[in-house]
């Protein structure tokens, strides 16, 4: 799909869990179908180099997830600070030490401050269409965007899709115009160096435009939807309207919430289920409407050692002063499944008040199984 | 949306001359025009090489290269007065 | 403004020291290269004293992210230029010693091994100096630093410098050049012949920072000619694997001339220095011998630097078996 958004210029590392994207980019790019790929020697120079080819016109892509997105930890800070639409695939995978090439949300969570949208699909369908979305967000309010996909769970399942042809992507995404790319015709100097008087001027103007992408998102959302039938938007509720209890959750987990959500629906308990699909800007208004005095419990499989679960702080945080009583459950770590059971757990253990605790604690019978 | 970065030249409004202590004075007719005053100075501001040296002293910080490197010592140091 | 003020396409006005070698550098590499060039420059003194917003005292495109990723931003740059159809602006990368020897390093070696077209200009200064001078790889034997510090047991850097010329023409670029800000005629010849190269090309040039190495500004050229007359840095160059000496120091002066100008060599023992002027003779017969100039001679050991360590307690004589 990312071929079809007319890339000029690619980087890429092969890490698992996405090392067989960098393989099938490389096909197109011997077949000529992009322009330039570039073989970099480390992650840290994948995004450098996109960096340099952003700031020179290009339009650019790259994948990555775990320990390869930990090492872009310093550059996604300065891509984001200059204004780069850099779109890059995140793999989710777990962080070292010890090392894990399994499923969770530690690497793209623990970039949350970089100043990239991030945007989290919870199946492969909503991946090929994120990826031009993304392109087009970037691309009008110049942040760079992360489009988050579980790694394993989403990256090697096979999965019916509808990719949109390259008619439709071409109607949605207006060709890339850089206002200040590098060229001797009009010389200026990018990435400055700003003493106390000014660097907060900047950080102030992302933040601002961080959270204006929000419209944005919604309108590519929208447009998409018109193009194609499938429409997005910051978050996406299933049968939250009239639920009492509500998982809330990134990624790949929440279709598995939606199957106990029907299970359990059947059997007359009000329950229902919120993909968080935007992660940044963080959706404060659209959750505070949705969940509004409900019991709510976040399930974050990502941690902040000797703090909350991330995800879970930030949706607590919005729904302070509603009445709402939010959980948190954290686990499912290092690829380790959250099952139904866990879920069916959850949506128990939320009848009997606030709380806060590892999910998926049992070890599995073998150290491979989920 | 701000893109942070810079016009060109725009250090010229940094009056850098203002630093210098001591500031290059030049006996033009010992002059030979050999340009190394030009090509070492860092600042850039002994006007056209191969021509007898033109100093702006509005960026000039008096580092007296140009005096030390002189081939015929026609560059003199002297110190700047106080206003 | 003042058509002085005008003249370069590296302005005045940025806040490099009285007398800083990096700054004159500059001014040759921007106004050889000409315009159509993409800057990418590495966080360093060259970096913060050119380009504190809203000033700027480049007059061509320029770029700054980080301090060890100019090679793979510069590798981005170039792509962006293939894509777009472009095949004349030169992609320029502008890093000190401290980007290039040490921190980015890696990148810099990718760069080289992918055949990137780009021109890869080093300022040497043998130190960090935005940091406030601590050693680097570029940092010679003997030299005292705020990280190689002269105490009781270690008397300044232990180790040689890394070679980089020899390692980035075993990379495969075509072209390696080592220049001086105090040759400027040697410098802006092999510019040209850098930017002529498809593909990665190098140059690496001797730039003194007073303040680092400890001289007054007003002899930052001495300092270099001296180094370069003392066999302390060569000015040669590397083509397709060809060695070529531009200038030979043949009748040498003693290394004791350009150190002893050096508040960094101040505290050097006579043993010390003798090590330093055997390595430098040392040196100079390597690359004499590599450059055709003297038939190949027995190999000769380098000298064992000596020794720093506190005299060793004796060893226990072994049981008799």
């Amino acid at each position: 799909m990312a071929v079809n958004c007319k890339l000029d210029v690619v980087a890429c590392y092969p890490i698992t869990p996405t090392t067989h994207l960098t393989e099938e980019l490389n096909k197109y790019y011997a077949d000529g179908k992009i322009p330039e790929y570039i073989t970099v020697e480390a992650e840290f120079s994948a995004i450098s180099a996109l960096i340099g080819a952003s700031a020179t016109g290009a339009r650019t892509f790259t994948t990555t997830g775990g320990q390869g997105l930990l090492y872009m930890h310093e550059p996604l800070f300065s891509a984001a600070g200059m204004r780069l639409p850099i779109v890059m695939l995140v793999g989710n995978r777990a962080v070292s030490s010890p090392l894990n090439i399994w499923n969770d949300e530690q690497d793209s969570i623990s970039q949350r401050d970089t100043g990239w949208i991030q945007i989290y699909c919870k199946n492969n369908q909503e991946a090929v269409d994120t990826i031009p979305q993304a392109f087009y967000i970037a691309e009008k309010i110049l942040l760079p965007v992360m489009v988050c996909v579980d790694g394993h769970y989403l990256t090697h399942a096979v999965e019916q899709v509808d990719v949109a042809d390259e008619s439709i992507v071409q109607k949605f995404l207006p060709p890339y115009k850089y206002p200040l790319k590098l060229d001797p015709e009009n010389p200026v100097s990018l990435g400055v160096y700003a003493n106390p008087t000014h660097y907060q001027i900047f950080r102030e103007d992302i933040m601002k435009d961080m959270e204006s992408s929000k419209e944005l998102i919604l309108e590519a959302g929208k447009k998409w939807g018109q193009l194609t039938g499938r429409e997005y938007g910051l978050i996406r509720e299933y049968m939250v309207a009239d639920a009492d209890r509500v998982i809330v959750g990134v990624g790949s987990l929440i279709d598995n919430v939606i199957t106990v959500v029907n299970e359990l629906r059947e059997n007359g308990e009000k329950v229902g289920a919120l993909h968080l699909r935007v992660f940044r800007p963080f959706p404060r208004e659209e959750l505070k409407k949705a969940l509004a005095g409900k019991k709510v419990a976040v399930i974050d499989r990502d941690i902040s050692i000797g703090g909350a679960a991330p995800i879970f702080v930030e949706v607590a945080e919005a729904l302070n002063g509603t009445k709402a009583e939010v959980s948190s459950f954290y686990g499912g770590l290092g690829g380790r499944g959250i099952k139904r059971t866990h879920i069916r757990d959850v949506f128990e253990k939320m009848k009997k008040g606030a709380r806060r605790e590892w999910i998926a604690t049992e070890a599995p019978k073998s150290a491979m199984s989920g | 949306m701000i893109i942070p970065h810079a016009k060109p030249g725009s250090s010229t409004q940094n009056l850098t001359g203002e630093w210098k202590a001591y500031m290059p004075i030049v006996t033009g007719d010992k002059c030979i025009k050999c340009g190394i005053c030009q090509n070492f100075c860092p600042e850039g501001i002994m006007g056209e090489v191969k021509k007898i040296p033109e100093i702006d002293y509005e960026y000039c910080k008096g580092c007296s290269i140009c005096a030390n490197e002189c081939p015929v010592k026609c560059i003199a140091m002297e110190r700047v007065e106080e206003d | 403004m003042s058509k002085q003020s005008e003249m370069h396409l590296y302005a005045p006005g940025h806040s490099g020291c009285p007398g800083c070698g990096p700054s004159n550098a500059l001014i040759q590499v921007c106004d050889t290269l000409g315009k159509d060039i993409i800057v990418v420059n590495a966080t360093g003194c060259m970096e913060i004293t050119s380009s504190q917003y809203p000033e700027t005292a480049w007059r061509v495109p320029y770029i700054h992210s980080l301090f060890e990723n100019a090679p793979a931003v510069a590798s981005g740059v170039a792509a962006a230029l293939k894509a777009a159809g472009n095949d004349h602006t030169k992609v320029v990368v502008i890093a000190g010693d401290g980007s290039t020897y040490d921190i980015g390093f890696g990148s810099f070696s990718g760069m080289l091994e992918r055949g990137d077209n780009v021109l890869y200009v080093c300022y040497d200064n043998q130190l960090y100096a935005n940091t406030g001078v601590q050693k680097s790889g570029a940092t010679p034997y003997g030299a005292a630093t705020t990280t190689t510090v002269v105490g009781k047991v270690h008397k300044g850097k232990e180790t040689e410098r890394k070679p980089i010329m020899e390692i980035v023409a075993a990379h495969g670029a075509q072209y390696c050049a080592s220049a001086s800000i105090a040759y400027y005629a040697d410098l802006q010849m092999k510019l040209k012949k850098a930017k002529a190269v498809k593909g990665p090309s190098f140059v690496v040039i001797d730039a003194p920072c007073c303040l680092g190495a400890g001289f007054d500004g007003a002899i930052t050229m001495k300092v270099s000619k001296l180094s370069v007359a003392a066999r302390l840095w060569f000015l040669y160059e590397i083509e397709n694997g060809q060695y070529k000496m531009n200038f030979n120091p043949a009748n040498p002066k003693p290394v004791k001339e350009p150190l002893e100008l050096q508040k960094r060599f101040k505290h050097l023992s006579p043993e010390q220095i003798e090590h330093i002027q055997r390595m430098a003779n040392l040196n100079y017969e390597t690359l004499l011998e590599k450059s055709g100039m003297k038939p190949p001679a027995a190999p000769s050991q380098p000298p064992a630097p000596p020794s720093q360590a506190p005299p060793q307690a004796p060893q226990p004589t072994p049981a008799k078996a």
